[in-house]
């Protein structure tokens, strides 16, 4: 099996060693002018992507359906399924079938990728609402705010994403700000972390400007013409924005809709510091697969399985706009 | 009416963003380590920091692989737009494909994947293997800066450069890469900003000896999180926003 091939230590090393050699090769040719053709410049980024990017996933792929000892399987996508497979598995070869059979389907695993895909529609849905009108009004022509507030919008986004997070912490903790607020306005405390509420806010507020962006350019690029054209020809305010301005807008609310959407699936820092582990998400299952448990072979099913889950719904949304003109970051 | 409508809605916006980070840098100069009560102003957390060898080892780590990491991705994200802009129809688009597909990955999974292949190899996880994660995910996007720049050019320059008797190297370096300087700067900027604040990817290809800001920061909170690190921040917070308003200052400059 390929574990029996034991790359040394050296190995990346040589490779990048060699990397250098081929850039050093590459500036030599181009400044003697040996003619080299300019598409190999991009070989060395070639090479780089097939040892980092692609090789890294068919390693993904090969962890996923093999056992510990490298051979081919498919018990992890069943203990996918089936949290208590391999338990069930066990318990069958030592005290038999009729055993096996009292051990029930723990569906942890699919309970907390259902959830996650929920919280992350939720999310999505929540960052759509705010932040559609935010980048209508920062398109206003006449308020002329637009560039200032990108600004400002980025700005927030230099903080360590994780710092922000537990800047929320000691807002929403039982001895924090908003409840020593309301104790002394005489509402008493309230449970404002370890909660769905709390996780929700959270990535919302660490994903709102990936919605805000790709909106927003994508109405500023708009020609403000045709909106005034809808308005000579008898359309209202309301009517001109469900009618032409939205439309219109669509790649880039497609384009927001995958920035939040994906990592708010696998996001697992926010779960845990606000959640408090009352809410497991699907990035937190992997991670913990990965790291507490030292799984590597689960993990990389269920990080194959996330992957196609997203490519899946990828390719829907890119349906829905086939030129792929989508805004992205400014 | 309708104005101050549009203005209220983007100030509450603004203000939900920012309540936060002024939080956390009010609470930098609170002199007590309750959250909740303000204890009188003073410097006590930034002294605390500057004295503090494993917050100024993960900064330097963090500055230092996000430095490397953003020349490297450069000069390979360059070359290769260059590249990929003189390919023929076919395996351009193949090369979009796969200069798309980190994008369309979770950072997760971009860091399992990685730390797979350095279990794989058998290299032994720490700063050198951090670097070259950070490079993976910087890469492609400075290919995706300096591309659009490229196409916009017009390859007319580049013919009269070299009907002119430039040799096709000092037609690169003396047309092509100045035309697209812009893009290049641009991929350099925000390759510099994520390898500044990526978490996940470095989480997952380092070992505990060597840690960054970020998960410094993330087993800090295990434990507690310090005032200090409030301090950190926002002292990082005011850098870069005085580097922001320098460089703003300049390009200013120039252009008037």
């Amino acid at each position: 099996m390929i574990n029996n091939l034991q790359l040394p230590p050296w190995a990346l090393w040589a490779m990048v060693l060699a990397l250098i050699v081929f850039i050093a090769m590459v500036v030599i040719s181009v400044r003697r002018n040996h003619g080299i053709k300019r598409s190999l410049f991009a070989s060395p980024y070639i090479l780089w992507m097939f040892i980092f990017t692609l090789l890294p996933c068919v390693l993904i792929a090969y962890y996923a359906f093999t056992d510990v000892n490298g051979h081919f399987t498919l018990d992890n996508f069943s203990s996918f399924w089936d949290s208590n497979y391999i338990m069930r598995e066990n318990l069958r070869s030592v005290a038999g079938d009729e055993m096996a059979a009292t051990v029930a389907r723990g569906s942890v695993n699919v309970d907390t990728l259902v959830y996650s895909l929920w919280m992350a529609l939720l999310c999505t849905v929540v960052s759509l609402i705010l932040g559609y009108p935010a980048a209508l009004f920062m398109a206003d022509r006449k308020m002329k705010l637009g560039p200032t507030l990108v600004v400002l919008f980025i700005i927030p986004m230099w903080m360590n994403f994780l710092l922000r997070t537990i800047a929320w912490m000691s807002l929403l903790e039982d001895n924090g700000l908003i409840n020593a607020f309301l104790e002394r306005i005489g509402v008493g405390k309230v449970q404002l972390m370890y909660n769905q509420q709390a996780v929700l806010l959270g990535m919302v507020y660490n994903f709102l400007p990936f919605m805000v962006f790709p909106i927003y350019t994508s109405l500023s690029k708009m020609d403000p013409k045709l909106a005034e054209a809808a308005q000579d020809l008898g359309c209202n305010d309301m009517l001109t924005l469900l009618k032409v301005t939205m439309p219109l807008s669509l790649p880039g609310v497609i384009s927001g809709i995958t920035m939040v959407f994906m990592p708010s699936v696998t996001t697992f820092f926010i779960p845990r510091v606000l959640g408090g582990g009352n809410t497991r998400m699907f990035g937190d299952l992997i991670e913990s697969t990965f790291k507490t448990a030292g799984n590597w072979n689960l993990g990389s099913a269920l990080s194959l399985i996330m992957m196609v889950l997203i490519l899946i719904s990828l390719s829907i949304l890119r349906k829905a706009d086939p030129n792929g003109e989508g805004g992205g970051i400014v | 009416m309708k104005r101050v409508f549009k203005r209220i809605y983007l100030a509450l916006i603004l203000i939900f963003l920012y309540v936060p980070i002024l939080v956390l840098i009010v609470q930098s100069f609170n002199a007590g380590k309750s959250r909740a009560k303000w204890e009188g102003f003073s410097f006590h957390w930034y002294q605390e920091l500057v004295s503090n060898a494993s917050i100024m080892n993960a900064l330097w780590v963090t500055v230092s692989v996000a430095i490397i990491a953003t020349i490297v991705a450069t000069i390979l994200g360059t070359l290769a737009a260059i590249g990929i802009y003189s390919m023929k129809k076919r395996p351009q688009a193949v090369m979009m494909t796969i200069t798309n597909l980190p994008n369309t990955m979770p950072d997760i999974v971009t860091g399992v994947s990685l730390m797979l292949l350095y279990i794989f190899a058998k290299v032994e996880r720490g700063y050198f293997t951090m670097v070259l994660a950070h490079i993976t995910f910087d890469v492609p996007y400075v290919v995706l800066s300096v591309l659009p720049k490229l196409k916009q050019m017009n390859t007319h320059i580049y013919e009269a450069a070299l009907d002119l008797g430039a040799t096709p190297a000092y037609a690169l370096t003396h047309v092509i890469i100045p035309e697209c300087k812009q893009g290049i700067v641009t991929g350099a900027l925000l390759a510099f900003t994520l390898s500044l604040d990526d978490f996940t990817i470095s989480y997952f290809t380092t070992s505990p000896l060597v840690q960054n800001l970020s998960t410094l920061i993330y087993s800090a909170t295990k434990l507690g999180i310090s005032p200090v690190y409030y301090a950190l921040s926002s002292l990082m917070f005011v850098v870069l926003l005085v580097l922001l308003l320098i460089v703003n200052h300049r390009t200013g400059d120039n252009k008037g």
